[in-house]
């Protein structure tokens, strides 16, 4: 998929427009033209263009005013300045003001076929240039993705079988379960994958900022507008916007965000120009959306606009039988980035960590492993490395029958609920097990 | 293409047999029955005397006006320097998706670039060129074959390189287009 590079020719001459606008469109260009500077700007403010072919010679702003002028309004933008009076003094400052390159007039037919084929390369690539640190990216932290248990091979099955599709996602669960590595998961595995994974949270931003970060805006929308910027939803054209905390938006960004997704079209902050965009859409929160569309915070057409597919990630105290091979991946992981040999982890450490409840999810192990490979002996992880040892007893909860209750629950969710092994850890046989689980009403969570 | 004929105009005291074959070669790849007029226009109107050479964009307007609702297609035929303003010469231009085009033999033969002449590759650069335009006014643009007719050429050897055929891509885009 690749798209037709768009130029803007300026230049007062009509028999100039007008040569260089039938010579691109034979070579499939989208082309377009200004009879002036002034003219340029205005098409410039409401278009986006790859090129701009300008002439240096135009009463009124000259070319390198303007080529100055677009510089501040799109820095990304490539400007190739012509003239048919060239002098090196204005080449070297055309150059030094950003221009791509300089042309004199007339050109050798070969020389402009060159010139434009050359703009156009430097265009794919900066693009192949970005979506490639996106796939790292994205290949890179997929890796996390880790377990071996049941719950989480249910999720990975979940993401193989949603990814082909161009279905609307919400990914539900705690804080720090990975609801982003696995928007991450869907759109590497998706047709998309060659196109940006945008992510854009929610939550760390206001209705304003928000807006302007979704749809952009234009030089002067707002103070300290300085440019021109394209939105989350512009950069992921032919990708994936990943929306996080969507719970936190308000109800005007609810009532933008539905029209954006019906239309798959939008107008920048400032601006008049409808854009359009093609772009897969998966959202996340560690909140109960369909409470909130009950009690009337979340509008309940949006709701059901993204929750075509439900993706809940378990919290890691229910797939406690994952934390082993999680801790050993993380190990490599953090002594390979800090240049450090592989240490191992002690047995009594592994195993308070595989009794640990991680409120903080796998975020929270990381972070843990993280920091006793830094103030650890650099050989062997101990107990003592692990910011666990006075949290691991709740203080709050004084019952015997709490304690044992909730004990009993951790061991039974770390081996899936196999009765047989669960009884072997807690040194009980299976029909006190039995026993127990009656007494305490315990059931297998179905998530 | 068309039960309608397309008409080559020569405006440059061109030997009969020469446009006769470069209209039979030209029907055959477009199928389509091609005749041959002789054309008048004072060409002085058209001549730049800093640049000396005949601006193409200006002669393509005039035949456009004179002879374009006389056949399917038309192509002028010359024999004298063209160029447009912001290139240094070309080989030929048309309207794209229009009706008519423009062709010149001026830096299509051998002598131009000191070589012996020869007529036959004169011919063959002159139907390719004939056929490139008449492309463009049924609305096709540069294409990326090697051997294809739409490919651009700005040299004689790019013209020499390429057959006088369109790819199979371009001839499906021609049969959308056309029928």
């Amino acid at each position: 998929m690749t798209k037709k590079i768009s130029i803007l020719v300026v230049d007062d001459e009509e028999s100039v427009r007008d040569s260089l606008y039938n010579w691109f469109v034979e070579d499939g260009y989208r082309v377009e033209c200004a009879d002036s500077a002034k003219m340029a700007l205005s098409i410039l403010e409401s278009e986006c263009f790859d090129i701009v072919l300008a002439d240096i010679k135009m009463p009124g702003m000259d070319g390198l005013e303007m080529l100055k002028r677009i510089k501040a309004l799109e820095k990304d933008i490539i400007v190739i300045v012509m003239t048919a009076f060239a002098t090196v003094d204005t080449a070297v400052q055309a150059l030094k003001d950003g221009a791509f390159d300089y042309v004199t007039k007339p050109f050798d037919p070969d020389d402009l076929s060159h010139l434009v084929r050359n703009a156009s390369k430097q265009i794919s690539l900066v693009g192949e240039n970005e979506a490639l640190k996106q796939k790292v990216a994205t290949l890179e932290s997929v890796e996390d993705l880790i377990g071996k248990s049941e719950a989480m091979q249910s999720v990975l099955r979940q993401v193989e079988s949603v990814a082909q599709s161009n279905s609307s996602v919400i990914i539900t669960g705690e804080s720090g379960t990975g609801k982003e590595l696995i928007a991450r998961a869907i759109h590497a595995n998706s047709p998309r994958k060659f196109f940006p994974l945008v992510s854009v949270h929610c939550g760390a931003l206001t209705e304003s900022l928000l807006e302007s970060e979704l749809f952009g805006h234009e030089k002067g929308a707002f103070t300290g507008a300085l440019y021109n910027r394209k939105g989350r939803f512009e950069m992921a054209d032919s990708g994936t916007i990943f929306l996080d905390e969507i719970a936190t938006i308000s109800s005007k960004m609810q009532v933008e965000l539905l029209r954006v997704l019906e239309t798959k079209s939008f107008i920048r902050v400032g601006g008049n120009k409808e854009i359009k965009s093609d772009f897969r859409v998966i959202c996340a929160t560690n909140k109960d959306l369909k409470s909130m569309v009950e009690t009337g915070t979340f509008r309940e057409d949006l709701f059901y606009r993204l929750n075509v597919v439900n993706i809940h990630v378990p919290p890691l105290r229910e797939r406690a039988g994952d934390i082993p091979i999680l801790v050993d991946y993380f190990i490599k992981k953090y002594c390979n980035s800090m240049n450090k040999p592989l240490v191992t982890i002690d047995p009594s450490a592994l195993k308070r960590l595989e009794e640990f409840k991680f409120p903080g999810n796998i975020r929270e192990l990381e972070n843990m492993i993280e920091r006793a490979i830094v103030i650890g002996n650099g050989k062997r992880i101990y107990l003592r490395d692990l910011p666990i040892e006075s949290s691991l007893i709740d203080s709050s909860i004084e019952s015997l029958d709490e304690n044992e209750k909730n004990h009993i629950v951790l061991i039974l969710n770390k081996y899936s609920w196999n009765i047989s092994r669960a009884a072997k850890a807690l040194n009980i046989d299976r029909v006190t097990l039995y026993n127990k689980i009656k007494k305490y009403d315990l059931k297998r969570s179905e998530k | 293409m068309n039960n309608q004929h397309i008409t080559i105009v020569s405006f440059g005291h061109f030997e009969s047999y020469f446009l006769n074959r470069i209209a039979k070669e030209v029907s055959l790849v477009m199928n389509c029955p091609v005749k041959v007029k002789d054309g008048h226009i004072d060409l002085s109107d058209f001549f730049d005397s800093s640049r000396r050479q005949y601006d193409g964009n200006k002669i393509l307007k005039q035949i456009d006006t004179i002879y374009s609702s006389e056949s399917y297609r038309t192509i002028g035929l010359f024999n004298v320097d063209l160029f447009i303003p912001i290139l240094t010469y070309i080989f030929g231009q048309a309207y794209l998706n229009g009706i008519t085009g423009i062709v010149s033999i001026y830096r299509l033969s051998n002598e131009r670039y000191n070589i012996a002449a020869d007529e036959n590759i004169l011919l063959e650069r002159t139907i390719k060129e004939v056929v490139h335009e008449l492309g463009h006014t049924l609305g096709l643009i540069h294409c990326h074959t090697t051997t294809c007719v739409m490919r651009s050429s700005t040299y004689v050897e790019d013209l020499d390189q390429k057959g006088a055929g369109f790819c199979s891509n371009c001839m499906d885009l021609l049969k959308e287009k056309v029928g």
